[in-house]
């Protein structure tokens, strides 16, 4: 009897304020799809750190009119270099064949250049690719050599930009939960102001604590809850989206975000909305009600 | 006892020392401001004395825990001036209402409502709405609330304040009823006429100080 008494008195509490629960409801949601965004997000770029760190190469460029002694020395150095997991050799017609591979689009340019330009060059991969100052510090002064390039220089531009990215939805959700937060507050203000002879007579007659609270708390609950729900299809449809669209095209360079993934971020969100909605209910009815 | 309200100049009630035996029917009296109010929110635990004690039902609450204030109130009916009924609950909704909320289940309010509801007068008039009744039978729909829990004191805060004199006898008619099951009745009015007919005990309060305790006491 009591279960059924608070339930209705959830539903009643939120139909009697619709456009308040609404609002409270589409903010909530915002701030649970950003925080899953950036969540995802989180998860993506380590995941793509892992891969790309992995398969990051220091390139040494040979000076076109390197000596046949000084390239064997500095291979043998390379090979014998604890830092280093492996060393490739890439001579004048690989490195053309490269050339021609990456710029296939542009025939004028592949025209342009002879193989006979192209540098000889050490791919080294490191054990560790953070170890990449000592190698530089190591072999800059070597005879022979050009210029030493890291890829990983690169990839943390790209990644400095996905970090960006990721706590830019991240201030975001929490901005929007803070948003989301007040209307919560100001919603069970309004529903307590409305119910306050009920609250009055029950306080009065010696309902307890609980009891007085619940329908409230409950109401922000499910409020909290239906946005989390709204959230998880707003991350589904921005999926489902970006796979129809253009962004499939990066779909090779960013490590697809998988359903699985998507709906294992529906657990946090949902609890990160139950829960603060909850305790911002119970918090605000404590001033606001003294019970 | 004394209570002294924060910002207040002088204290609400001054090195005040009352005992009230089970069963006795009290009136408090005086101006207003003389700190009688105080009384009823001292005994609900709505407020805390500054110096002394307040034991009721032989339970000191002076040091009792605010979660167990609603249990405590339990055993405690009230009624009000302003009769403080829900507006869009009938008679019996309003009296089940007051069951329903402290735990006792449906069954229960359908076998013990009429029956309170009879015996302040209001048989047959369970199913209207307050608007749709007189002041004299509001307020005996908030006496039935009190009792409908049977508790161990009533405390009546102005109960006749809004009534006039005819409907005032009545409910005090109903009041001397319950009191006579064994209810201690604690009412606090500034209605002469009332407390002479009555002839209870009154205990008369001027500036938050007992001036007067008298068994079978007018008001003047």
């Amino acid at each position: 009897m009591r279960m059924k008494y608070v339930l209705s008195e959830v539903l009643v509490g939120l139909w009697r304020n619709v456009t308040m629960t609404v609002a409270m409801i589409i903010t909530m949601a915002v701030s649970l799809f950003m925080l899953g965004g950036s969540g995802l997000l989180y998860q993506k770029v380590g995941d793509m750190k892992d891969l790309y760190y992995e398969n990051v190469q220091v390139s040494i460029f040979l000076k076109t009119d390197v000596q046949e002694q000084q390239r064997t020395d500095l291979e043998t150095k390379l090979k014998a270099d604890p830092l280093v997991k492996d060393v490739t050799y890439v001579n004048k017609d690989e490195a053309y064949k490269r050339f021609q591979q990456m710029y296939a689009d542009a025939p004028d340019l592949v025209n342009a250049v002879k193989a006979d330009q192209l540098p000889e060059s050490f791919r080294i991969t490191l054990n560790d690719p953070q170890q990449y100052k000592q190698i530089y510090d190591q072999y800059k002064t070597a005879e022979g050599i050009d210029t030493i390039v890291d890829q990983s220089k690169l990839l943390d531009k790209v990644f400095g930009v996905l970090t960006g990215i990721q706590n830019g939805a991240l201030a975001l959700a929490i901005v929007m939960a803070a948003a989301a937060l007040l209307l919560v507050a100001n919603t069970i203000q309004v529903a307590a102001y409305s119910k306050r002879r009920e609250v009055a007579v029950m306080k009065l007659v010696g309902a307890s604590n609980w009891f007085i609270q619940a329908p409230f708390v409950l109401e922000a609950v499910v409020a909290g809850l239906i946005g989390s729900i709204l959230g998880l299809l707003a991350l589904i449809s921005v999926k489902t989206v970006a796979a129809g669209s253009s962004m499939a095209a990066l779909e090779g360079l960013i490590t697809p975000i998988s359903w699985s993934e998507i709906f294992l971020t529906f657990p946090l969100m949902a609890a990160v909305g139950g829960v603060v909605s909850a305790v911002t209910a119970w918090v605000t009815l404590r001033f606001y009600l003294r019970v | 006892m004394t209570k002294t309200y924060p910002k207040a100049s002088r204290p609400s009630l001054d090195n005040v020392s009352v005992s009230i035996e089970k069963g006795e029917f009290v009136f408090f009296i005086g101006p207003s401001g003389s700190g009688k109010s105080t009384i009823i929110k001292l005994l609900l635990h709505e407020v805390t004395p500054n110096k002394g004690r307040v034991v009721v039902n032989g339970k000191d609450v002076t040091s009792m825990r605010s979660w167990k204030r609603p249990h405590f109130r339990r055993s405690i009916g009230c009624v009000f001036q302003d009769f403080r009924l829900l507006p869009n609950r009938t008679a019996y909704e309003n009296v089940a209402f007051a069951l329903e909320v402290i735990g006792k289940t449906k069954a229960v309010a359908r076998r013990v409502v009429p029956e309170v509801l009879e015996l302040v007068g209001l048989g047959g008039k369970e199913h209207r709405y307050p608007h749709e009744l007189s002041g004299g039978e509001q307020q005996r729909v908030a006496v039935a609330r009190a009792f409908v829990n049977r508790p161990l004191i009533l405390l009546a805060d102005e109960p006749t304040g809004n009534l006039d004199p005819d409907t005032s006898i009545e409910i005090m008619r109903l009041l001397d009823r319950i009191n006579r099951t064994g209810t201690t009745v604690v009412m606090v009015t500034h209605d002469s006429n009332i407390v002479n007919q009555m002839r209870r005990r009154v205990i008369e309060i001027e500036s938050g100080r007992i001036v007067r305790d008298q068994a079978r006491g007018v008001y003047g």
